[in-house]
């Protein structure tokens, strides 16, 4: 077998066995919480015998390790089964915003990844001169502003001053593509600019820091255009470190965008996971958990199999 | 040496806002939890930068929670450095058992939820700085961790490091000697980034009740508090936002220019 | 003009109301039947309902772990959503009376132990099932049965018997409760079909709307039940529920267009929102308060001059002022107000005052250790902002209030009720015996102030009996003087409902009972074209 091809296997199937983990550092992580599902339900509200029937009709009477492995049990054959909270099914919920999450991460990351390497790249090329200033300058402006403020200077600047988009952001099953895509415009332009900064300057700095070396100045010396040189032959050798944070950011698309979603109102999985987290809903904690756990761990195998790709001493090891 | 102008920049800000925070009790106007205006005063003679949401002097405010967003900020992203970098190092040249340990267990930090993590940690940890501290810290280390060991296997086995396991030199000096100097790029503007993050992260732990307590309260707690007059343009929501922006960007004008210098260390042209 | 005569007036011109019912009721109003009759007139182009059209309302507190059940309901996305599709016997009426629903008449015998409600004819559920006097018995049964898990099982369980007859329901009471007519519009009581034992969470009812997709926590959509009863509710084709949690965002999309009506303005942007022409902020003075409260059972707090002391170093208007931004009132350290029928105005207003505070704090011998305040943001809006504001003030007369901010996460199950002192938020209750009952009362289950006062306990439950108000109302302002000046609350305000709705929302008329009309908005209001 390839040694690339085993790597790849070795790695799913670890994977498989750290989503085992997750599983059970989750469950835990839960149970030591205070408070469980029945009285994060009733709330203020709650009367010690409301609580004690809801306890016994949500089955939360029984031992922790029969809950789990009941969990456990169902999952492994593909039934995340119901909210305690609600009665929803986990996976008919979790299909439909699983989707709305990678739709926005998606059209975040399809605008953010190349940019953020384009501008890099040029602020490389243009190291210390304006246009590396003028590019370095606004995009550290935005990474530093939270998320919210980003979110409520566009709310103000394209639904009050230019009333083009609409500030809620909610997407239903019979809404077009166009239409999705209308909806999503404002919190795919603040998540734009919130991962930008990062991955740009990453890039900037690992394409200077090759720049350096033997081999550029050979390139130089060809007679290449600077650009050429950076595009042929820097950037090659820069792959790993902006791999690795691309990944990252695109790992935050996904996984952390929890106040845009709030803000905007679309029902994404990560505002799901916050209100069942604060309701004490396992099964439905457990079932996203492991989705975004998945994702980290999808895209830490893809993020080292690029790095590896990229750099032929790895791929051949002696 | 020739300082350049915007390091220069960056470095008199930086300094001025660490100094403001030391010297806070000194030269803020007003006490912290005074309530001295109206809600929401426009900047005035009296109040330079206005007032906040229940009426204190927002300078009086940024000047004593400088202190410790700075404060926790730089601390905990030197330690997410320290850690990451070190054991990322440490994975990508030793490889075998040490990488596959540390990058999946690395792997099942980030998987967990970190709202899980956090809640987890206030339930069962005392609330204080320390606390707040090492939980950004140790969070934040996993990815600094995925960069450094990325960029450390690259240098792993060019031929200078062969050469220097071949001599026999010890890990440490592998680590220090030949591949820190060369990663040197990448980090440093990887914790210029980190640090902006760590300012954010405090607020967002603030407000899920771990850290900064009241009256006291960090830059990204200020902008949270008075989140509601940010679209109307009130200084009290602007002024701290502007003060970490303001911030981010002398810290970053620094880093950009020790990377230049790094760059510049490894022999090359220019610098 | 009150806004109440204003919602019959429009009614009247619409042709909803004959002439003649409107001048009677316009009467009971105190309107003169000659100005009665002019104002219909004049008013007969002002505000006629218009039928059609989508109505969106955007409404803080939706979770996308929200569900149906009425039984479960808390906050104000689900209260809203089920108070669409779901009716209750009555409604809490705008004087202080109760609104028929699917109840026509209500009578008691003499002593108020035995309620008949007699259930209106033809009321039918969305399923096309007709509404019959048993769905109300199991209704009731459901919330009040050992089994409930409901959040109006305190509220009931002082039923003793009930049973249906015909269109007759004959509840009878273990004590006397002049009162019960308003316990039944608490808005868990939704009548559900077979009293929604086997599906609670169907979202059947037999409100104007029904629901016709549900997404918990983000949007319900819902179209006109083609034969609901009533032709004064119900005017839009379809109206929707959007849950949009943040301030900014919800007041954006008003402004936009992108949602109708929407609850809890914030405040203090009011000021800047009335530049806006499209967009009027509607208040209403509620019941609802935002409190600290001490439990008279621990130290110190068990010490009645600290108690007074604490109280006494409140400043009542900055509060008003800076956490309302003026929109609601005082509070006086007992849970009842204006809104509540029976009030008694003449108790003297506590107010800040700094020397008598310290004077009650060295009475009462306190060791000067740090008096800690838990707070956490969700409390009430501004909590953590108000209780810097108390222990500012509180220093300032010599008092060591401390403010510990606590997460919101878990804040209602390991705080609330738990600490010795912690900020809080009572929502208020239709009555003044049901605020006492449910928080005052020695055994009360919610009694977060642990106050226990055997004569308290005493007057109140005569109280509760009393079919004659004078003397009810004397009774009720001892309880309001005992909870004031020996009770472990702090009740600093009363905040008032403050909500906007754009300018061709017609039909508007303030309910101090609940948020958006008492959950009422959309059933009750129109497009205008």
């Amino acid at each position: 077998m390839h040694p690339l091809i085993k790597l790849v296997v070795q790695r799913i199937a670890l994977g498989l066995l750290l989503l085992l983990a997750v599983s059970v550092v989750i469950f835990l992580g839960v149970e030591m919480l205070p408070g469980d599902t029945a009285q994060a339900i009733l709330g203020q509200s709650a009367t010690p015998e409301a609580l004690a029937n809801l306890r016994e009709s949500l089955g939360l009477n029984q031992s922790a390790a029969t809950r789990y492995f009941t969990w456990l049990g169902h999952a492994v054959q593909g039934d995340l089964g119901k909210a305690l909270t609600n009665q929803q099914d986990i996976s008919h919920a979790i299909g439909q915003r699983l989707g709305n999450t990678l739709f926005l991460a998606l059209c975040a990351g399809v605008i953010a990844v190349p940019l953020a390497i384009a501008l890099g790249l040029i602020a490389a090329r243009y190291n210390g001169r304006w246009p590396d200033k003028l590019i370095s300058g606004v995009t550290l402006a935005t990474i530093s502003l939270p998320e919210f403020v980003a979110a409520y200077f566009v709310i103000f600047l394209l639904t009050q001053v230019i009333p083009i988009l609409q500030p809620v952001s909610m997407v239903f099953p019979g809404m077009g593509f166009l239409e999705k895509l209308h909806a999503v415009a404002l919190p795919v332009i603040v998540l734009v600019m919130v991962v930008l900064a990062h991955m740009m300057r990453m890039t900037r700095a690992a394409i200077l820091n090759v720049m350096q070396s033997a081999y550029i100045e050979t390139a130089e010396l060809k007679g290449l255009s600077p650009m050429q040189v950076i595009w042929r032959h820097a950037l090659p050798n820069a792959v790993a470190p902006i791999i690795s944070v691309v990944v990252i950011n695109l790992a935050y698309l996904v996984v952390g965008v929890v106040v845009v979603e709030v803000v905007f109102s679309y029902n994404a999985l990560g505002q799901y996971l916050v209100d069942h987290v604060a309701k004490r809903d396992l099964p439905v904690v457990q079932a996203v958990g492991i989705i975004f756990a998945a994702v980290y761990i999808g895209l830490n195998i893809l993020a080292d199999l690029i790095g590896i790709i990229a750099n032929p001493r790895l791929r051949h090891p002696k | 040496m020739r300082i350049p102008l915007s390091a220069l920049m960056g470095m008199v800000l930086t300094g001025a806002f660490v100094l403001a925070a030391v010297f806070a009790p000194w030269i803020a106007p007003y006490p912290i939890d005074a309530a001295v205006g109206k809600v929401w005063e426009g900047p005035s003679s009296q109040y330079w930068l206005g007032t906040d949401t229940i009426g204190r002097d927002i300078l009086s405010r940024l000047i004593y929670g400088g202190s410790v967003t700075i404060f926790v900020a730089l601390v905990s992203s030197l330690l997410s450095f320290g850690m990451g970098a070190f054991f990322g190092f440490l994975a990508a040249t030793r490889g075998g058992w040490m990488d596959t340990g540390l990058s999946r267990l690395v792997d099942l930090m980030m998987a967990v939820p970190s709202l899980i993590v956090a809640l987890v940690v206030l339930s069962v940890l005392p609330l204080n700085l320390t606390v707040l501290i090492l939980v950004m810290g140790v969070l934040d280390s996993t990815r600094v961790f995925r960069l450094s060991r990325a960029v450390a296997a690259d240098i792993a086995v060019m031929d200078y490091v062969e050469a220097a396991k071949l001599r026999g030199e010890r890990q440490g000096w592998i680590i220090f000697r030949e591949i820190l100097p060369n990663a040197m790029s990448p980090l440093v503007a990887e914790f210029g980034m980190r640090f902006i993050f760590a300012v954010l992260f405090i607020s967002t732990l603030s407000f899920l009740g771990l850290g900064i307590q009241p009256p006291l309260s960090d830059w990204g707690g200020m902008v949270r508090e008075n989140k509601d007059g940010l679209v109307y343009g009130k200084a009290a929501a602007l002024m701290p936002a502007l003060a970490i922006a303001v911030l981010a960007i002398s810290v970053n004008l620094v880093a950009d220019w020790i990377l230049q210098r790094t760059s510049s260390l490894k022999g090359g042209r220019g610098g | 003009m009150s806004s109440e005569l204003n919602h019959l007036l429009s009614l009247a011109s619409a042709g909803k109301m004959s002439r003649r019912d409107f001048v009677g009721r316009a009467g009971a109003l105190g309107v003169s039947t000659a100005m009665a009759g002019t104002m219909l007139s004049t008013a007969a182009f002002a505000e006629t309902p218009v039928k059609g059209g989508v109505l969106r309302a955007g409404v803080q507190g939706g979770q996308s772990t929200d569900s149906l059940d009425p039984a479960l309901a808390a906050s104000d996305v689900p209260f809203m959503i089920n108070s669409t599709w779901g009716e209750t016997l009555v409604d809490a009426g705008l004087k202080g009376q109760v609104e028929y629903r699917v109840a026509e008449e209500i009578s008691s015998n003499a002593d108020a132990t035995e309620w008949k409600f007699k259930i209106r004819k033809g009321v039918e559920y969305h399923n096309g099932a007709t509404l019959t006097a048993e769905d109300v018995v199991a209704t009731l049964q459901r919330h009040t049965d050992e089994k409930s898990q409901s959040g109006a099982l305190g509220i009931v369980k002082g039923i003793k018997d009930m049973k249906a007859e015909g269109d007759m329901v004959t509840l009878t009471l273990n004590a006397a409760n002049a009162d019960l007519p308003f316990l039944m519009a608490d808005y868990h009581l939704i009548i559900q079909p077979g009293g929604g034992v086997d599906n609670p969470a169907a979202g059947i009812g037999s409100g104007p709307y029904k629901i016709t997709e549900n997404e918990a926590g983000v949007r319900t959509a819902f179209e006109k039940h083609a034969n609901y009863w009533d032709a004064n509710r119900g005017f839009a084709d379809q109206v929707e529920v959007l849950s949009i949690n943040d301030n900014t965002a919800r007041t954006a999309a008003i402004q936009a267009g992108q949602i109708h009506m929407m609850n809890r303005v914030d405040p203090k942007i009011v000021e800047m929102l009335a530049g806006n022409a499209d967009v009027l902020i509607e208040r209403a003075a509620g019941p609802g308060h935002y409190v600290f409260i001490m439990e008279c059972n621990k130290a110190p707090y068990d010490n009645n001059d600290l108690r007074m002391a604490l109280k006494l170093a409140v400043n009542r208007q900055e509060m008003v002022d800076k956490i309302l931004g003026g929109m609601g009132s005082r509070g006086n350290d007992f849970p009842i107000n204006a809104a509540y029928p029976l009030f008694d105005d003449s108790i003297p207003q506590r107010d800040y005052d700094a020397a008598a505070a310290a004077e009650a704090y060295k009475k009462s011998g306190h060791d000067g250790s740090p008096l800690i305040l838990q707070v956490a943001p969700g409390a009430f809006p501004g909590a953590v902002e108000a209780a810097q504001l108390f222990q500012a003030s509180a220093n300032a007369a010599g008092i060591p209030l401390q403010v510990k901010l606590e997460p919101d996460d878990g804040y209602w199950s390991n705080v609330w009720n738990v600490a010795p002192f912690c900020a809080s938020y009572w929502g208020g209750r239709p009555v003044q015996d049901q605020m006492y009952s449910t928080a005052y009362l020695s055994t009360a289950d919610w009694n977060d102030t642990k106050f226990v006062d055997p004569h308290f306990d005493e007057v109140l439950i005569a109280a509760r009996g009393e079919l004659d108000q004078t003397k009810r109302k004397a009774m009720y302002s001892e309880l309001a003087l005992i909870v004031r000046d020996n009770g472990g609350l702090i009740c600093p305000m009363f905040n008032d409902w403050v909500e906007g709705r754009r300018k061709e929302v017609g039909g508007w008329i303030a309910n101090p009972a609940g948020s958006l009309m008492d959950g009422k908005a959309l059933s009750m209001c129109w497009l205008n074209a």
